[in-house]
């Protein structure tokens, strides 16, 4: 039944990278957050070093793309799967720009002294490495019904976010002293919200292709 | 976009050749002044529902129309319609470019003489005009007597639009118009299409599902019905929807190239 053999191998091949580049994103993201708990500059310096791999993936992804459309002339739902593709690429690439904003804020905190324990902070990290894993796995099976979960859980991130705010704002006017420390907390739990922000992007890009309605859940 | 007006109404059109039925049940409304594309796999009646819109398929025994093709608001099918005139206000244009073997003036001068349209120094503005509408007047204004079968395939296609279009028609039927045609030659013609429907109806059959998705408004999906030999439209509507979210699983296949 498949007239289009090379075509749908190309196809194929796509996914797979796309996917072998949203565990490459995964792992900084995570490796980010170990950094962050065992204070471990050397890590973070690996995990800035390596985000020119994942630019670079993205690149191979985009030329992939952009091949298949110069040469096959795709319509209908392969191309919308194209052109999820091409901007789950670029949400992929920039999470991994925020694992590496937080790597950078791992390194600067080195020089401060060890920070309070921040459960909401771990609390966020959990969610938001779960919202990708199932905006991947959604890509991976066309699961419109995952991709809507995943865009619920948002709200939660930003609830986290908000909580979080808060406690490190009580922090710094209790003691100044821990103004810099919270803040860097801070920042790190703005990268992982953005993180939420791209990883509930990516599962919009699912609806789009499997169904042809783009939805806004961003607010 | 707003719904343009209906040209050509096609209302439960069945269609038999003896006891074979080659169109099942086709409805659709075809815009005008927009081009409207065929598109379907080998066999599936696009050609003969195209003919079935001037009644060229009058000319095959032994054939047999039921339902209603409404050419404004008038049915084409109803008794006493003068087929000469509804073949002049629905003209076609043929898959391989079939000029005469004549002058150029004389090819685009054959329909306004033969229905005495136009005479002496009105004839040489309606050939001029159509020469010019089919975006061949520049190419050909100085060789007007020379054969037209030493023209390009290209020229020689954009010759049988002007021939059409000089018996001033309101739609143009066309077959394939670029099948035979090299790549430039086909684009030309697909330009050509844009600014005709100006003024005109086009509907069109192509095999070539790019020409259909760049050229035309509406695309109307054939395809045999289930379980029958028998041709009907499963699928219609605007180009761009058809081409990035089609309702129908079938149309999906055939446009990705999976069907088959």
């Amino acid at each position: 039944m498949h007239a289009r053999e090379t075509y749908e191998r190309e196809l194929a091949r796509l996914r797979e990278d796309l996917l072998a580049m949203g565990s490459e994103v995964q792992r900084a993201i995570s490796r980010s957050i170990i950094a962050l708990d065992d204070r471990d500059v050397e890590l973070a310096r690996s995990i800035i070093a390596e985000d020119e791999v994942i630019n670079d993936h993205r690149f191979r992804i985009e030329t992939a793309c952009h091949g298949i459309m110069a040469t096959q002339q795709p319509t209908a739902r392969d191309l919308r799967v194209l052109i999820a593709a091409l901007m789950i690429a670029v949400d992929l690439e920039r999470m991994a720009d925020h694992a590496k904003g937080i790597a950078k804020t791992v390194t600067l905190t080195a020089r401060e002294p060890s920070f309070p324990p921040a459960p909401d902070l771990h609390r966020m990290s959990d969610s938001v490495r779960r919202m990708l894993d199932q905006g991947l796995q959604a890509f991976a099976e066309t699961d419109v019904e995952l991709a809507q979960r995943v865009c619920a859980s948002d709200d939660e991130i930003d609830h986290l976010y908000k909580q979080f705010f808060n406690v490190m704002l009580s922090y710094m006017l209790e003691d100044p002293r821990s103004i810099t420390r919270a803040t860097y907390l801070l920042w790190i739990a703005h990268n992982l919200e953005r993180i939420a922000d791209l990883a509930t992007n990516v599962s919009e890009r699912v609806i789009y292709y499997a169904t042809g309605h783009m939805q806004d859940t961003n607010f | 976009m707003a719904q343009p007006p209906t040209k050509i109404q096609v209302e439960h059109l069945y269609f038999d050749y003896g006891s074979k039925t080659a169109l099942t049940d086709v409805s659709i409304d075809i815009a005008r002044q927009r081009i409207t594309a065929l598109i379907g796999p080998s066999g599936c009646g696009k050609s003969t529902f195209l003919r079935c819109l001037n009644r060229m398929n009058d000319t095959i025994p032994n054939t047999h129309v039921r339902g209603k093709v409404l050419l404004d608001e008038q049915n084409i099918y109803a008794p006493g319609t003068n087929v000469v005139e509804l073949r002049r206000r629905v003209a076609m244009v043929f898959q391989r470019p079939n000029p005469f073997p004549q002058s150029i003036f004389d090819n685009v001068a054959f329909g306004p003489r033969v229905l005495g349209l136009a005479k002496n120094a009105n004839l040489f503005q309606t050939i001029e005009e159509s020469l010019h509408s089919a975006d061949l007047w520049g190419e050909v204004k100085d060789n007007l007597k020379q054969d037209a079968l030493t023209l390009s395939l290209g020229q020689q296609q954009r010759l049988c639009i002007a021939r059409a279009l000089a018996i001033r028609p309101a739609v143009i039927l066309m077959d394939e118009p670029c099948s035979a045609l090299d790549p430039i030659a086909t684009l030309k013609i697909e330009e050509l299409m844009q600014e005709l429907k100006q003024e005109y109806t086009i509907v069109i059959v192509t095999h070539n599902m790019q020409q259909a998705a760049r050229a035309s408004d509406y695309t109307a999906m054939m395809m045999l019905a289930a379980g029958t030999r028998s041709g009907t439209v499963i699928e219609f509507g605007e180009t761009k929807k058809i081409f990035t979210n089609p309702r129908d699983k079938r149309t999906e296949d055939y446009i990705t190239g999976r069907y088959g």
